[in-house]
């Protein structure tokens, strides 16, 4: 199994959500998160003092999927997150050992 | 006794008692989120504190019988012959209770002004001691030499509606605070940045309201002059929004919302001395004046290095100077200024500003030392990070 981390512009959300429900992903997690990468950050001004503000806020989605369905489904998520700017943000792929569903207690891919 | 201008006082009052709550939200908005109930508790208790001891000493000393055109007697203490009738009132058309109660609502926002200067970092049992003093040390005079009979106001020096008393003076306490309680922890490496401006426009537009209470009403009766003074205020306030914008516009900035709201509290301040004695065009001449001005005030803090962390001093002190100067160059109204050919007058407000500015830095100069050696101002290290909110009042703004 692989957990799909997708951190991209907050405005993307609904685009990205509906992609992967598209395809058949049946769950997710969302969060508000802060970062910076090669977008870096902003300057914001307040009667004339200037600030740096370097962390952006961005979305950050998490969904774990088959290992064989993986590549789909951060193909959609490419996708649909992309507008060719610096600022798109990243995926993560990364392995996941296990998944308990806390109602039943199925484990693995039955549990996903 | 006049049942019109009985009733204008009194609704004048109402907004001015309007203006403090106001200010909190001003303020509050322009604090980090960890010490926005500190910040608004500061303004809010003032018209719990203030109005007490305005109704036990503090009218008294303000407008008692002269003594020696310096301070007031004690004939009023605890409200003593402070009643319905004129007897005795300063204002011989309103019922000595409502031109108390009028008086009442400066003396509370005033000190109230002053805790810009040294948000995010006191204490809150020694800033209740040091506003308590500071009322009957530095306002309670002030507001005697301007209005009360004494020497201020006999030498002929024009401040319609608190120039000197309420903005100077509070600009005035507000360097010397910002300079003696020293720079808030992380000044210049973290950034203070405003957590809620939605806040501290409305709070903005709070004031821009009540301020025709302080304005409008400071004519003391339901006048022509009233009439002035309110067109004035808002012509002023309007134009220094303005200028504010164009200013930060053509420094290479972008015209903000909350340069929109300090240029509109600066021609609020700056319009405040003039009020009565200027004419409507005037009025929009003199707020032009002050948006820019008080733009390049707030920049005083960076050169100089003191942390006045809400701009009181770029904004009231400043604010105040210029407009009780542009008072003596512009008055036509009732009274004459330079431009009506009367240029001793401006001599008279500049006496009046230097005389201001020494005394109330000089007494809060005094009133702060007595005070952080006895009790204690500055907030720990600990304590500011940890947030005013929490560490003064055990509570936070904000559940999330």
């Amino acid at each position: 199994m692989k957990k799909i981390e997708i951190i991209t512009r907050t405005f993307k959300l609904d685009e990205v959500k509906s992609a992967l429900s598209a395809i058949g992903v049946k769950g997710m997690t969302v969060s508000e998160v802060k970062g910076f990468g090669r977008q870096g950050g902003h300057k914001e001004v307040y009667r004339g003092a200037e600030y740096q503000v370097d962390f952006v806020p961005k979305i950050k989605i998490e969904a774990v999927v088959e290992d064989d369905f993986a590549p789909e489904v951060v193909e959609a998520a490419r996708k649909a997150a992309h507008t060719g700017e610096v600022g798109d943000g990243k995926i993560f792929v990364s392995t996941v050992d296990e998944v308990v569903r806390i109602r039943t207690g199925e484990t693995g891919e039955e549990a996903i | 006794m006049n049942f019109t201008d009985n009733a204008f006082i009194l609704v004048c009052a109402a907004l001015v008692m309007f203006m403090t709550p106001g200010l909190a939200l001003f303020y509050g908005g322009l604090v980090r989120s960890k010490n926005v109930l500190a910040t608004i508790m500061q303004s809010f208790i003032m018209l719990g504190l203030m109005s007490v001891l305005w109704a036990v000493i503090g009218y008294t000393l303000s407008f008692g019988s002269d003594i020696g055109g310096l301070i007031g007697g004690l004939d009023f203490i605890f409200l003593k012959g402070v009643g319905m009738t004129n007897a005795g009132s300063p204002a011989e058309n309103l019922p000595h209770l409502t031109f108390m109660i009028f008086q009442c609502m400066f003396a509370v926002i005033t000190p109230a002004l002053i805790t810009g200067a040294f948000a995010e970092r006191m204490k809150f049992g020694g800033f209740m001691i040091f506003s308590a003093l500071w009322l009957i040390l530095v306002y309670a005079p002030m507001c005697h030499w301007v209005w009360g009979g004494g020497w201020m106001g006999a030498m002929g020096a024009l401040d319609f509606a608190g120039g000197a008393v309420v903005h100077m003076s509070s600009g005035a306490a507000a360097l010397c605070c910002a300079i003696l309680i020293g720079k808030r922890k992380g000044h210049g490496s973290t950034a203070f940045i405003p957590h809620n401006l939605p806040m501290t426009i409305l709070g903005a537009a709070i004031l821009w309201f009540g301020w025709f209470g302080f304005n409008a009403g400071s004519a003391l009766a339901a006048d022509g002059a009233a009439a002035n003074a309110f067109v004035t205020t808002h012509m002023a306030t309007a134009a220094a929004a303005l200028s504010w914008i164009i200013a930060e516009w053509m420094h290479g900035g972008k015209a903000t919302t909350l340069g929109a709201a300090s240029g509109a509290v600066a021609g609020l301040v700056a319009i405040t001395p003039a009020a009565g004695f200027v004419t409507p065009m005037w009025a929009i001449a003199l707020g032009l004046g002050a948006g820019v001005i008080c733009y390049g005030g707030i920049m005083l803090k960076n050169k100089f290095g003191y942390d006045d962390a809400l701009d009181v001093v770029g904004i009231h002190g400043l604010g105040g100077t210029y407009g009780a100067l542009a008072t003596g160059l512009l008055a036509t109204v009732n009274a004459e200024g330079l431009i009506a050919g009367n240029a001793h007058q401006l001599w008279v407000q500049f006496v009046s500003v230097v005389a201001t500015w020494a005394f109330c830095f000089a007494m809060t100069f005094i009133i702060f030392k007595v005070v952080d050696a006895t009790i204690g101002l500055r907030a720990s290290d600990e304590e500011q990070d940890k947030g005013m909110d929490i560490a003064e009042h055990s509570e936070t703004g904000y559940q999330w």
